[in-house]
């Protein structure tokens, strides 16, 4: 029984079917247990469990999602799990506006990721065992979100890390595919290692607990230090630079482009890699405070995420794998979202994360559509493809528009108000490289485009529509790519989103800062993006560029495309600097070490050891102890011995000895009275 | 009255008691000297109660009378059995009891 002791605590005023929600993990889970025991036995291999449990999880969420905007209850209960001393181990539910958000995205994307697979997946050699790893994934992405505590948060973190791993290395008959995998699985893993031990760091400076609310109001309330916040904060955003893929450890995420394209659009664009961004707002407070955020300036999480962003959507103009280029634009995109969450723009980073989920996913399901149609990744081997898979071509297009911030598609909201954050919190370096970003986006999903789906076709065969099974999905997560954004449309004073939505601590005075929307601003950020797509379309489809080949000409323009072609040396200096050090200096060090000191050391206290036993024999065992055994034995015998001579058996020698005594007796009366 | 001629004999009677009790071999003998030594604590009991009026030395002189007469029975019926069994009464072979 997993549940020890149930010991609900509720601070809602009234809660329907938010009470509930830990059935929407719990749905996934079975359907992982169902698939994985009798999934070859079903009919469609395991696909209708998942799709079924999946289905089921999405009613509840929007259930779940209904009962929150009209109640605004925050549900806080737990379990407690196992008891440690003093140290209550829980699991629990933390339902509100965030969580609720999260499960209506999670489920909704894995069920088209899900039907959608059935037709991608359609006669895999282990289709049974992809559909069980998403369920499994699906699940534990939900439990992750439904956390009250960081421990529970972090099981499910890493639990989501497993399936990641798993999902990538689907195909591990190819080498390459399972080191993408071993790459994504480490990578991940060295950030949480610093999200691990953020943990503990908390849950010491939080008088010993891993109940999120409470952090989030000691830290608000600074009843924490600044510094231990400060190392608390760091710390899980090591975390999060493993999961959200910000670099120096973005690397991972377009290698783990090995896995099968549904994998790619579920966990490695609008879910799985969204993680380090919900942990981010969840622990906002400790953010807040750790990182100083309302300061305003310049703060080490808004570096890295604006790095991030240029960096990536710079990577993404030399790739020729279709699905690289999303990948670095999902990298790119979520250093908006981190970038959006350092500048305190809260409401704007988790909005970024609301669209960007949908129409990432219609972009990874639109590219995997292509790739079962022209059977290659490279975009040199497609082109005008507009023609044979048209329902691909809108559908794909709607989210590439979506994508680049385009009046009136779900990013032009989301991106405006992460901008217009920037602006308004004091952190001008953002803004600037948001709107070189923002271009830059544009341009490569305009490129991106123009490469796969106009101009003539370059491939084999015969391309053709794909199933209905995949052009439902695609259809169906159109249709949020493009209206989504009108839930927050602040500047048509619909602010839906941000009033659903929103960091709220029971009993804490604190709100991050929402700003009036600005009309400027936001038709400078359209006029950026239509911008990056104009000068697409000049460069990428007409041809006519006045420069066109300069970056074969040019040294300066060649080194810089070499560099980026080499992904900025990254992995050279991850492969040859890091594992390089430890596989040659370190590694002999450690031995040098192990074999001198550490062996040393045991075989001296072995060496002691033998000489304390020999001693402890010799002297100890057999002159003291056994002497004392047989010296009693010895001395009892011969005491025998002399008293046996008494015992002579004559009675009259006993008579002897017995008037003698009384004799010596008399003698002595009269004597000594 | 003088009890002096009566603790002599009684000291007499006992020393020959304890001679017979330590030196003879034979079980017979050894009981008959027992009796002597008993014979002899009944002299001087009997002396003392005349001497001091008090009649209690002569009850318990009866007493040792009649437990002597036991014990005079047990022990021969003892000596009898030892000679049957072993053929013989010899003190100084009846060693069963030697450590």
């Amino acid at each position: 029984m997993l549940f020890l002791a149930t010991e609900a605590v509720t601070h809602a005023a009234k809660a329907g079917i938010a009470e509930k929600a830990w059935l929407i993990p719990l749905l996934p889970a079975l359907s992982f247990l169902v698939i994985l025991f009798f999934g070859k036995k079903l009919p469609r291999g395991g696909s209708e469990s998942g799709i079924l449990a999946v289905g089921l999880s999405f009613v509840i969420s929007i259930f779940v999602a209904l009962d929150w905007i009209s109640n605004q209850a925050i549900v806080d209960q737990h379990w407690v799990w196992w008891h440690n001393g003093d140290t209550k181990i829980t699991i629990g539910q933390h339902v509100d506006g965030l969580t609720a958000m999260m499960f209506v995205v999670v489920t909704f994307v894995s069920l088209m990721v899900h039907i959608y697979s059935t037709g991608y997946m359609h006669g895999d050699v282990r289709f049974t065992y992809f559909f069980a790893a998403l369920s499994l994934f699906t699940a534990s992405m939900l439990f992750m979100v439904l956390a009250d505590n960081l421990l529970q948060l972090m099981i499910g973190w890493e639990l989501v890390g497993l399936c990641s791993f798993m999902l990538i290395g689907h195909w591990f008959e190819e080498k390459n595919n399972s080191s993408a995998a071993l790459k994504a699985f480490f990578t991940t893993r060295t950030g949480d290692v610093g999200l691990m031990l953020g943990i503990i760091t908390l849950f010491f400076a939080a008088e010993k607990t891993f109940h999120i609310e409470t952090i989030n109001r000691l830290a608000l309330e600074h009843e924490i230090g600044h510094g231990l916040l400060l190392a608390g904060a760091t710390l899980l955003f090591l975390g999060v630079m493993g999961k959200s893929a910000q670099f120096p450890l973005h690397i991972w995420l377009p290698d783990a482009m090995a896995g099968p394209t549904p994998v790619s659009a579920l966990i490695h664009a609008a879910t799985m890699v969204v993680a380090g961004v919900y942990l981010v707002a969840r622990v906002y407070g400790v953010f807040w405070e750790g990182f100083s955020i309302g300061a305003g300036g310049l703060n080490w999480m808004a570096l890295i995420a604006g790095i991030t962003m240029i960096i990536a959507a710079a990577l993404a103009f030399v790739q020729d794998d279709i699905k690289r280029v999303l990948a670095y634009s999902t990298v790119s995109q979520l250093g908006y979202m981190v970038a959006a969450l350092s500048v305190g723009a809260w409401t704007a980073g988790v909005f970024h994360l609301f669209t960007h989920a949908f129409f990432k996913a219609l972009l990874f399901l639109g590219s995997g559509s292509v790739i079962h149609a022209v059977h290659s990744n490279n975009m040199s081997e497609m082109g005008g493809l507009k023609k044979y898979m048209p329902q691909t071509y809108w559908t794909f297009l709607i989210g590439t528009v979506a994508l680049a911030g385009i009046f009136p598609f779900a990013g032009f909201w989301s991106k405006d108000e992460i901008l217009l954050g920037a602006s308004k919190n004091g952190y001008p370096f953002i803004l600037i490289l948001g709107t070189i970003g923002a271009f830059m986006t544009a341009c490569y999903m305009g490129r991106c485009v123009i490469l796969t789906f106009h101009g003539e076709y370059r491939g084999h065969g015969h391309p053709h529509e794909s199933p209905r099974s995949m052009t439902v999905p695609l259809l169906l997560l159109a249709i949020p790519s493009v209206g989504i954004g009108w839930l927050n449309a602040s500047m048509f004073h619909v602010e839906k989103f941000a009033h659903w939505v929103r960091f709220e601590v029971p009993g804490v005075e604190f709100e991050p800062p929402e700003h009036k929307a600005d009309i400027a601003l936001a038709l400078g950020a359209l006029a950026v993006a239509v911008a990056g797509l104009a000068v697409a379309y000049w460069v990428f489809y007409l041809q006519t560029a006045p420069n066109r080949g300069a970056f074969e000409r040019s040294p300066f323009l060649r080194g810089v495309k070499n560099v980026l072609i080499e992904k900025y040396y990254l992995d050279r200096i991850f492969v040859d600097g890091v594992v390089g050090f430890i596989k040659g200096p370190l590694a002999r060090a450690t031995y040098w070490t192990n074999q001198k000191i550490i062996d040393g050391f045991v075989n001296a206290v072995g060496a002691g050891a033998r000489i304390a036993g020999r001693f402890t024999y010799d002297v100890l065992d057999q002159k003291g102890v056994d002497g004392i055994v047989n010296g009693i034995g010895v001395s009892a015998s011969e005491t025998g011995g002399v008293l046996r001579l008494v015992q002579s058996g004559r009675v009259q020698q006993y008579a002897l000895m017995l008037f003698a005594a009384v004799g010596l007796l008399g003698l002595a009366l009269i004597l000594f009275t | 009255m003088p009890v002096t001629q009566y603790v002599l004999l009684s000291a007499l009677l006992f020393c020959i008691g304890i001679y017979g009790v330590l030196a003879r071999r034979n079980g017979v003998l050894v009981l008959m000297s027992i009796e002597l030594m008993l014979n002899a604590v009944n002299i001087n009991l009997v002396a003392f109660s005349a001497r001091l009026n008090d009649v209690a030395g002569q009850v318990f002189a009866l007493f040792v009378i009649a437990i002597a007469a036991a014990e005079v029975g047990v022990g021969l019926a003892i000596v009898l059995l030892i000679y049957r069994n072993r053929v013989g009464v010899n003190l100084d072979e009846i060693d069963l009891m030697k450590g």
